[in-house]
């Protein structure tokens, strides 16, 4: 059965993280229109955030010839948001635990830890450069 | 004391309580700057019992998290004694998630905070 999206966007942007910053803004304020709690509301920004930066920082290495291609769409319980660069990609498999002990004290390499860790689904293509992030609306009372 | 464009700076006794001017920790330039700040009040200050407050901030971000390990790296190397507080629920589970709540000494107010230097 296919889903019944409700809202839709459809970006491409350069590496600006001002650019990616007001798709975000458009995608959260479609949200809180929607009434999606606010855990949910903040659980789509970490993510969003943590994949725009690693699109425009790691995969297009801040090359404003290079663009990010951000697609949205919120049914009445569920949010599917697409980030495709034009970069080389990664093995997100590859990615160390960052909690371990001998890399809790680094400063970097939380970001695809948090993306699913707050998002229902997260699925990265083959390449690693194209990433699905997908949230299911909270009940109320539900945790994260 | 420099004016401080990120952080808000006050004196409880012998700790420096620190607050954050910005609710979303989130933009590079803001991070750095935030940083820069942050660090000179250990590095030319020498101010040994600082306590971050929390309360103001409702989002932050992997790279913000990474601000504040190396100000953790900075105040053990200086020898003093870093602690947070006023955390809401969704950022404590940030850094619940990244064990980062046992890197960092996080009390739920900042009176518990002051109480624990």
């Amino acid at each position: 059965m296919s889903e019944q999206w409700i809202w839709r966007c459809d970006h491409v942007i350069p590496s600006d993280t001002m650019a990616a910053r007001r798709v975000l803004d458009e995608v959260l304020q479609a949200l809180e229109s929607q009434h999606w709690q606010q855990r949910d509301v903040f659980s789509v920004h970490l993510a969003m955030e943590e994949a725009l930066v690693n699109a425009i920082h790691h995969g297009n290495h801040l090359d404003t010839a290079k663009h990010v291609r951000v697609i949205c769409l919120v049914s009445p319980d569920r949010v599917r948001i697409e980030i495709i660069d034009e970069g080389g990609g990664f093995a997100p498999a590859a990615v160390p635990d960052p909690t371990c002990p001998e890399r809790l004290h680094t400063c970097c390499g939380r970001g695809v830890m948090l993306m699913k860790a707050f998002m229902s689904r997260v699925e990265f293509s083959s390449v690693g450069n194209h990433v699905v992030l997908e949230k299911d609306r909270s009940e109320a009372g539900q945790s994260l | 004391m420099p004016p401080f464009r990120r952080l808000e700076i006050n004196e409880v006794g012998d700790v420096t309580v620190v607050r954050f001017r910005d609710h979303k920790i989130v933009e590079d330039i803001n991070i750095q700057e935030l940083g820069s700040e942050m660090f000179h009040l250990i590095e030319v200050e020498n101010r040994d019992k600082l306590l971050l407050n929390f309360s103001s901030v409702d989002f932050l971000s992997s790279a913000a998290l990474g601000k504040l390990i190396t100000l953790d790296k900075k105040m053990k190397a200086h020898g003093g004694t870093l602690k947070l507080s006023n955390i809401r629920p969704e950022i404590y589970e940030v850094f619940a998630i990244t064990r980062l709540n046992r890197l960092f000494d996080i009390k739920d107010d900042e009176a518990d905070a002051l109480a624990a230097f």
